[in-house]
């Protein structure tokens, strides 16, 4: 019997052991040195906001694990031995594998700045991340987060529910504008300061200010504007735990690197989720994925491979989500932040809630390319089928209302939608698609 | 701007104060009152069960005679009650106590009446012994009573009636005669207290109304004054707490619900909860102790329906006002979701019209109560026979009412949850559901979502579901054929365990009292044999499920959180598979606190509504076993 051993138990590699076990009868071992049991590293904020307790975020009850024969150690790996297929733990002695898979994760990015070893500057990633943010911030007035990313925003949110001030430093000149067009970034920051967040556009950081003891107490923004603070959280990205492979032997660049099978240059050894980075990463993605998704998908992936039946990384159309404060976000496939050559969009926005519509499509072939919604669900399975078999923006929009997953009762827009379509195209749609009265009798 | 607590802060401040000041005036008042015991109030008590002709205290009996008519209780109740007339207590517990001895009293001086005396009984013997073998005969021992007129007819019937079956036996000695004899008389005995004096089961109902009768002091005095301080404070400030809402963005509020002491089982939870299992207590067995909260709705009751008030007016009253000032609350609370708008005023009004206003008018009207929208077998009493008698001698109406009730069970329940869902009724009609989704919304996120949790709801659910059907089978059985045992049980028995066991402690005492301990649906959930029958027919046959979004749940948990059920619904999103549970009420409030828009409640075509697993956005892996 193989005995598999993977190292980290976040979304990766927890769904690599689960499929594994559904695929073989391999000895499966888990280890971790941060929790002991799997929990929703995505969950975290809500920890700290007081919207769950610890037990509420784990996907699966503790017996699950003996029950599905997979073992977990609760120890940090030290050193990775593949010539010998042995890893030393920091506590509990060596551990020998005959397949090594590595889902370490990542970890907070720093910038260099001064005084940013503070004790009370920290990014959050995991749960003793969160655990120092919470000491940390304890009856603090005034808290300071540098980064407008997805990570800045559950950071702001999180000191927003303790009443804490909170002053978000981003680079660009609307929120997240790097990912969303201008129109969708500028009511995202509008909702922030609604919130009363007090967000610093177009500012970066320069120095963050200590006091005797060594805290820091300011922050200096390039120009010299200071922010008094108690707290500084760094939500620059994440960067790939990979330090102990130091002397394995395994061919590392920012992340572990590995082929589209998720093998490593090292025979049985395999790296998927937050520290892989592809040689030759799928069309039109990059070759680090930090997101939970891609975790998921790749550790559903590189169990087949482990199993026997070896698969390439072959993700769908892109999707991804978020939530600012009361804003829901989704993307599915492909929606340029700015304008592109051979792409057309179409912008809907309500005239007073915060809900957007961007679609996206090809100019010439008029295959539809992406949606962009805010405050708007929709229907993953319809959006990536009509992305995957190019349907046109002309064949969708009359069914559009097949995509709507908003909950019962909710205004729906879909004919606003054509008639902006039809007037910003001058082109004339086919009669949309209508539900039958009789339908509800099944 | 910022945060919701910081909305309005003064008022918000100041309406929790009214609130505290009318809730603590409430509890205030179920001590404050005294009571004197008056001619006056036995009268209304008593011409409130039966129609008693007035009298004076002089004209009743001398102690030792039998008097050729049987007095009324009323009658010997005033004789006894005369050292406590005028007399003042300070507290119920006390007043209630002297009660209970008033009423043993009164039902010694019963027995004294009716029953037998030690001289009879040897008589009896005597006239016995004269027989070959001592053979008992029950005519010669109807002959051995003493008296005259209407009174000895009586207690020789019941003579006849608790000796009729030693007819004819034949006895060794005399000693095995009596001690025959005297242990049938105890039973006798018995009779008589329960057919003539106070029965057990009645002086529940005289004790509420003597004691509400005898209450003097300031509730007695100025009730509508506080009426309006308990009730109209109270609904005041929790609407000046709750309003405030209104000032922030529109979206989930949860912040903080997991430091709360009220909302995770922290000592403010842990008050609560004893508040509102001792509130239960009270009322189901104990009525005669909030006899001054009973007062207080009195006026009210009046001028709402032109009769007295009784506890379960007073309940009925509190539990709409919950209903609504909490529906409120909702309101504003899920302001950015037509759905729960809708719900929510959908529950707020079958409360407010069909479980309260409607009822008491046709009580009114003097026509049997009756609540349109309680189905059984949550409203279990719906087959007694005194519904059913109910039902026979009100003409058109009482036929409808009937026919009504029974289309309900076999036509609307199937019909609806196949359309729907059990949502149609338990999220947005029934009256549990109305008070769970109002005022139990707070403390959802404390159901127990473990799959051990899971097979003890089951399991229990679908035992109160057979129980619930073989009780009203048998109560049928003993109402068609007079026979009062049903498979050697007896249907009184069977029927009153139901009452006690499952519809005072599970679904009052447990089901409410527990809101703030073990979640919101704990009735609804472990408990309702109506929800177990919807329940059935949501898994098997129904249009409704809830779906999940392709790929995009992140597992983080605000969905099982909130289940008020207890679902595991994270479980099923995960994995992408659409949620199809028995126990799903249709809430909505998973697919509100998603962060990622993964569920929606849907109606559609039952072919592939339990679906594959899917998660999308792998090419290579799409279904998992």
């Amino acid at each position: 019997m193989k005995q598999v051993v993977i190292i980290g138990n976040g979304i990766a590699g927890i769904t690599a052991a689960r499929h594994i076990r559904k695929r073989s009868n391999y000895a499966i071992t888990v280890i971790s040195g941060e929790s002991d049991h799997f929990y929703s590293r995505t969950a975290l904020m809500y920890l700290y906001m007081g919207h769950m307790a610890y037990y509420n975020i784990k996907p699966y009850e503790d017996w699950f694990w003996p029950k599905n024969r997979i073992g977990l150690v609760r120890d940090w790996v030290t050193q990775v031995d593949t010539k010998h297929k042995k890893l030393r733990l920091q506590e509990k002695g060596e551990i020998s594998y005959d397949i090594l898979l590595i889902a370490s994760g990542s970890h907070p990015r720093k910038g260099g700045w001064p005084g940013e070893e503070a004790p009370n500057v920290q990014g959050l990633y995991s749960l003793q991340d969160l655990e120092r943010m919470e000491q940390q911030t304890k009856g603090i007035e005034r808290g300071v987060v540098i980064g407008g990313g997805l990570i800045g925003v559950e950071m702001a949110e999180m000191l927003h529910s303790r009443n804490i001030a909170v002053s978000l430093v981003v680079r660009e000149k609307e929120y997240w504008s790097n990912v969303l067009p201008p129109e969708e970034a500028a009511i995202i920051s509008l909702h922030l300061r609604r919130q009363g967040i007090d967000l610093q556009l177009e500012s970066e950081l320069e120095e963050i200010i200590q006091d005797e003891k060594g805290n820091a107490k300011a922050v200096r923004l390039k120009g010299g504007k200071q922010v008094d603070c108690q707290f500084v959280g760094i939500t620059i990205g994440v960067v790939p735990n990979i330090s102990f492979l130091e002397g394995s032997g395994i061919e590392t660049n920012r992340g572990i690197l590995v082929d589209s099978c998720f093998r490593t240059n090292q025979p049985d050894v395999y790296a998927i989720g937050d520290c892989a980075e592809y040689h030759q990463p799928p069309a039109g993605r990059k070759s680090l994925e930090q997101i939970w998704y891609t975790g998921r998908i790749h550790g559903e992936t590189v169990a087949s491979t482990i199993c026997g039946t070896p698969l390439t990384y072959k993700p769908g159309p892109w999707f991804n989500s978020a939530k600012f404060f009361d804003i829901e976000y989704q993307v599915y496939g492909e929606v340029p932040n700015l304008p592109k050559e051979d792409t057309e969009t179409l912008f809907w926005q309500h005239l007073e809630h915060e809900q957007t519509i961007r679609i996206a499509w090809n100019k010439s072939s008029g295959a539809v390319k992406g949606f962009s919604l805010l405050g708007i669900r929709y229907r993953h399975e319809v959006c990536a089928r009509w992305i995957k078999t190019s349907a046109t923006i002309d064949s969708i929009l009359p069914a559009l209302g097949e995509a709507n997953f908003d909950p019962e009762f909710h205004r729906r827009h879909e004919q606003e939608i054509r008639d902006l379509y039809e007037k910003q195209t001058g082109r004339t749609l086919a009669t949309p698609v209508r539900k039958k009265f009789w339908k509800i009798f099944g | 701007m910022g945060n919701h607590k910081e909305t309005y802060p003064l008022i918000r401040h100041l309406g929790l104060l009214l609130f505290l000041a009318g809730f603590g005036l409430f509890i205030g008042i179920f001590f404050l009152s005294d009571y004197r015991l008056t001619e006056e109030a036995l009268q209304e008590a008593f011409s409130y069960k039966e129609e008693v002709a007035p009298m004076a205290v002089s004209q009743t009996l001398p102690d030792d005679t039998r008097p050729a008519t049987p007095p009324p209780l009323y009658w010997l109740m005033v004789k006894e009650a005369e050292p406590m007339m005028g007399e003042t207590y300070n507290w119920n517990f006390s007043f209630v106590d002297r009660l209970n001895d008033l009423f043993e009293r009164t039902n010694e001086r019963v027995l004294a009446i009716y029953g037998l005396s030690d001289d009879e009984i040897e008589k009896i013997i005597e006239v016995s012994r004269l027989e070959t073998n001592l053979e008992y005969n029950t005519t010669l021992a109807l002959a051995q009573l003493e008296g005259e007129g209407q009174l000895l007819e009586e207690r020789q019937q019941l003579l006849r009636d608790y000796t009729g079956w030693m007819e004819g036996r034949t006895y060794e000695t005399s000693e095995a005669l009596e001690q025959e004899l005297r242990s049938t008389l105890e039973g006798l005995e018995m009779g008589i207290t329960e057919g003539e004096g106070i029965s057990s089961y009645s002086a529940k109902g005289y004790l509420t109304s003597l004691v509400k009768y005898s209450t003097i002091g300031w509730i007695a005095n100025y009730t509508w004054l506080f009426f309006w301080l308990a009730f109209g404070l109270s609904t005041a400030g929790a609407l000046m707490y709750i309003l405030p809402g209104l000032g922030t963005v529109a979206g989930i509020k949860h912040n903080n619900i997991f430091f709360s002491s009220l909302k995770n089982r922290g000592w403010l939870g842990v008050l609560l909860g004893t508040f509102l299992i001792l509130f239960y207590i009270i009322l189901y067995f104990y009525p005669y102790y909030m006899t001054n909260w009973i007062l207080l709705v009195e006026p009210f009751c009046y001028w709402m329906t032109g009769n007295p008030a009784s506890e379960f007016f007073l309940y009925g009253f509190l539990y709409t006002l919950a209903v609504l000032v909490m529906g409120v609350r909702m309101l504003i609370k899920y302001r950015h979701s037509n759905y729960h708008k809708i719900r929510t005023a959908s529950l707020m009004f079958f409360q407010l019209a069909f479980a309260f206003i409607i009822p008491e008018i046709l009580v009114a009207l003097n026509k049997p109560y009756f609540d349109f929208k309680n189905i059984w077998p949550l409203n279990y009493d719906f087959f007694f026979d005194y519904r059913l008698d109910e039902f026979l001698a009100n003409g058109t109406l009482g036929l409808f009412m009937l026919g009504w009730g029974i289309a309900l069970i076999i036509i609307a329940v199937p019909l609806f949850t196949y359309l729907y869902g059990k949502r149609w009724y338990c999220s947005w009609v029934c009256g549990c559901g109305a008070l769970a989704e109002n005022l139990g919304d707070p403390f959802r996120q404390l159901s127990n979502k473990s799959v051990e949790a899971w097979n003890v709801e089951r399991a229990l659910v679908h035992s109160v579901l057979v129980f619930a059907v073989g009780m009203t089978i048998a109560v049928l059985y003993t109402y068609f054929t007079a026979s009062s045992e049903f498979l050697g049980i007896s249907t009184y028995t069977l029927r009153e365990i139901y009452g006690f066991a499952i519809g005072a402690v599970f679904a009052g005492v447990v089901g409410t009292g527990f809101y703030p301990l073990m979640g919101n649906r704990v009735w609804c959930r472990y408990g309702c044999p109506l929800a177990a029958y919807i329940g059935i027919i949501q898994r098997f046959r129904s249009r409704f499920r809830i779906t999940t979004n392709g790929g995009q749940c992140i597992s983080c948990g605000n969905c099982s959180t909130y289940c008020e059920m207890g679902i595991d619904v994270r479980w099923y999103a995960q994995r992408g598979q659409n949620v199809v549970r028995a126990s799903c009420v249709g809430c909505g409030i998973c697919a509100s606190v998603c962060p990622r828009g993964v569920l929606k409640l849907e109606n559609k075509d039952p072919k592939g509504r339990f679906g594959n697993p899917i998660l999308i956005g792998n090419e290579h892996v799409s279904v998992i076993e």
